[in-house]
């Protein structure tokens, strides 16, 4: 039973985009598909994150073949969350698209852009699941590849889905910069293989650590830092993110800026705790560094902008940066906050863009110089931002406050005071921000953009209600993580001890019988 | 065999890189390209080449020595099926760029950076 929990996730994403592409011609019928595809793809992950918090590690491996020569799928706590919360994204983007795929913007009749969003959105977004869980349930490296490619391919599509000319420059700098990281990638796999003849990581970690040339182990290490330093938009390899991720439909605009960085966040946890752990001094080091000017730039990028799109775009980098700082700091406190961390950020982001949607819907515009009033035209959208953005600042008894509180307590524990100033430097500069789309967009008065209630239609209207359900969820769940912390953090530090002591881990997958 | 495969996975690295540099998008998808070659042929060129021996086990034995690895081979092949989907949307992408935009000087897609 485990074995089929264990692929669940992977398959039947794959499933739902499939019967969705069939029903491409029927748009009621693909819309009924994409949503009890991802209730159903939500409660599989429910079940597979039972069983993992029941059972313990569970793997199973591909074909019978025993762990180092198969393909080993398997599911740590770390791995269970992260698919839990990617179906809990999938589900809330599958109802805000009801609404937002299809009314965006005024007149947008265009036939032949409602038809291209209509063929590709919901079977390309249930691909780049099954990329993404994937990616976070293998437990072999090659099959990481593989997994990505099949993420950024769907990405690619997505994000240059309705053909416009901002979105096609993005994506191609987007494609471009992706395709380097790729090829680093296939570089670093190829050289590690080439020291250790195998590819299962429970299976290097063992290997690497009986290899006498660390300085080899540690340059192909550089290779993955840079290859997934890429993905997830760290300092200097971010250029890529702001130039590209404001560019599509809302919608897709929110999963991956929820989602597909922290993959590449997940996968340096996942390398840099079970691979890469000889020489931690050197390579920690260097992510301790990156991660600080990751944190600065981002936020520094966020305040010059007035695109509420773009503010947000350039925030993820520097959220970033707190994310690696944790790994960075390398204690089981620290990672415990990572996977909190993470866990906050995948909901807010994806909640405050979820907003900017809104915001676009009732304040007509993402420019926060041009709209204003929406504080005293919709009370409720407002208290819902604040909720998000106070979140994002770290403000108690918000997630956002308890994520920063653990992954700075370790960092202080560490005695890094340099990096823990520099991470409360960071934290005000994201509250300025903030607080400029609150000025901008909600306190200031109404330049006339908005016009009587009458003609824009409220957040319970026909046309936006599909938008407002899932905000209105999720800004529940954010409130649920800040005032009661407890639970979420267990988990978290149940994961980070697996994180921590990868004997578990390598002792699950090599010799343990599957379940 | 292997030195010289070395120099050519070298020699392809720099031309790659050279190519991505340049400002023309087409020059930069034949960079790309060519930058996954040049991984495929390195992971090609660290399984050792052996000439005209199967890496099979005879019956009776246990392991044969002085073969190519198989397994690498195996990952070039998935790699070179995921370099063509990859190219042949990239070749479409810029295709796109370039009916919209009007321009192949990479210098000049800025409206998304501003």
């Amino acid at each position: 039973m485990s074995k089929v929990l264990l692929v669940a996730p992977i398959l039947f994403p794959l499933l739902t985009g499939l019967l969705a592409l069939a029903a491409w011609k029927y748009r009621r019928l693909q819309e009924i598909i994409a949503l009890s595809g991802a209730f159903i793809f939500l409660l599989l992950a429910g079940l597979l994150f039972r069983q993992v918090m029941h059972h313990g590690i569970i793997h199973m491996q591909a074909g019978d073949w025993d762990a180092p020569f198969g393909i080993t799928v398997v599911a740590d706590t770390f791995s269970a969350v992260m698919v839990l919360i990617t179906a809990l994204m999938a589900v809330g983007i599958a109802v805000y698209s009801l609404s937002s795929m299809k009314y965006d913007g005024p007149a947008r009749t265009d036939a032949m852009l409602s038809q291209r969003r209509q063929f590709a959105f919901y079977p390309l977004i249930n691909i780049m699941y099954m990329g993404v869980c994937g990616a976070f349930l293998t437990g072999d490296l090659f099959n990481m590849y593989v997994w990505f490619e099949v993420m950024l391919m769907s990405s690619f599509i997505l994000l240059s889905m309705d053909g416009k000319k901002k979105q096609l420059e993005g994506a191609f700098k987007y494609v471009t910069i992706n395709l380097v990281s790729s090829a680093f990638f296939l570089i670093g796999i190829g050289l590690l293989y080439g020291i250790t003849g195998t590819l299962n990581m429970a299976d290097l970690a063992v290997k690497v650590s009986a290899i006498e040339n660390q300085a080899l182990v540690t340059l192909i290490a550089m290779f993955f830092l840079v290859c997934f330093g890429i993905k997830a938009a760290v300092f200097p390899l971010f250029f890529w993110l702001p130039a590209s991720y404001h560019t599509p439909p809302i919608s897709i605009a929110a999963i991956f800026a929820a989602m597909l960085t922290k993959v590449g966040v997940y996968s340096l946890v996942r390398i840099f705790s079970l691979i890469f752990i000889q020489d931690i001094g050197y390579t920690h080091t260097i992510i301790l560094w990156i991660a600080a000017f990751t944190m600065f730039i981002g936020v520094i990028g966020a305040a010059s902008h007035y695109d509420m799109r773009r503010i947000l775009s350039v925030h993820i980098v520097s959220q970033i940066g707190y994310l690696i700082l944790g790994l960075a700091f390398f204690t089981p406190l620290a990672l415990a906050g990572v996977l909190y961390y993470m866990v906050h950020i995948i909901m807010v982001k994806g909640n405050l863009f979820l907003v900017a949607g809104l915001v676009k819907r009732i304040g007509g515009t993402y420019q926060i110089k041009k709209t204003g009033g929406l504080l005293n035209h919709n009370a409720l959208l407002a208290v819902l931002f604040l909720i998000s953005a106070l979140a994002l600042a770290g403000i108690p008894p918000l997630s956002g406050f308890w994520a920063k509180f653990i992954v700075l307590k370790a960092g202080v524990m560490e005695g890094q005071y340099l990096f823990v100033v520099v991470a409360l430097v960071v934290s005000l500069l994201t509250l300025y921000s903030m607080m400029k789309i609150w000025n901008e967009a909600f306190w200031k008065k109404d330049p006339g953009i908005i016009h009587d209630d009458k003609k824009t239609p409220g957040l319970f209207s026909r046309q936006n209600r599909y938008m407002t359900l899932p905000v209105l969820g999720m800004t529940v769940i954010i409130l649920i993580m800040g005032l009661f912390p407890e639970p979420f953090f267990q988990v978290a530090q149940t994961a980070a001890e697996e994180l921590m002591d990868p004997s578990y881990y390598i002792n699950t997958v090599l010799g343990g019988t599957t379940p | 065999m292997d030195s010289l495969l070395a120099i050519l996975v070298g020699g392809l690295f720099a031309f790659a890189i050279y190519m991505i540099l340049r400002r023309c998008i087409i020059k930069l998808i034949i960079g790309l390209s060519l930058l996954a070659h040049a991984c495929n042929l390195l992971i090609f060129t660290i399984a050792t080449t052996v000439r005209g021996k199967a890496p099979l086990i005879p019956e009776g034995e246990k392991a044969i020595t002085n073969v190519a690895d198989p397994l690498p081979q195996a990952l070039v092949l998935t790699a070179i099926v995921i370099g063509f989907g990859v190219t042949a949307f990239t070749i479409v992408l810029i295709r796109q760029v370039y009916q919209t935009v009007g321009t192949s000087d990479s210098n000049k897609l800025t409206s998304s950076d501003t």
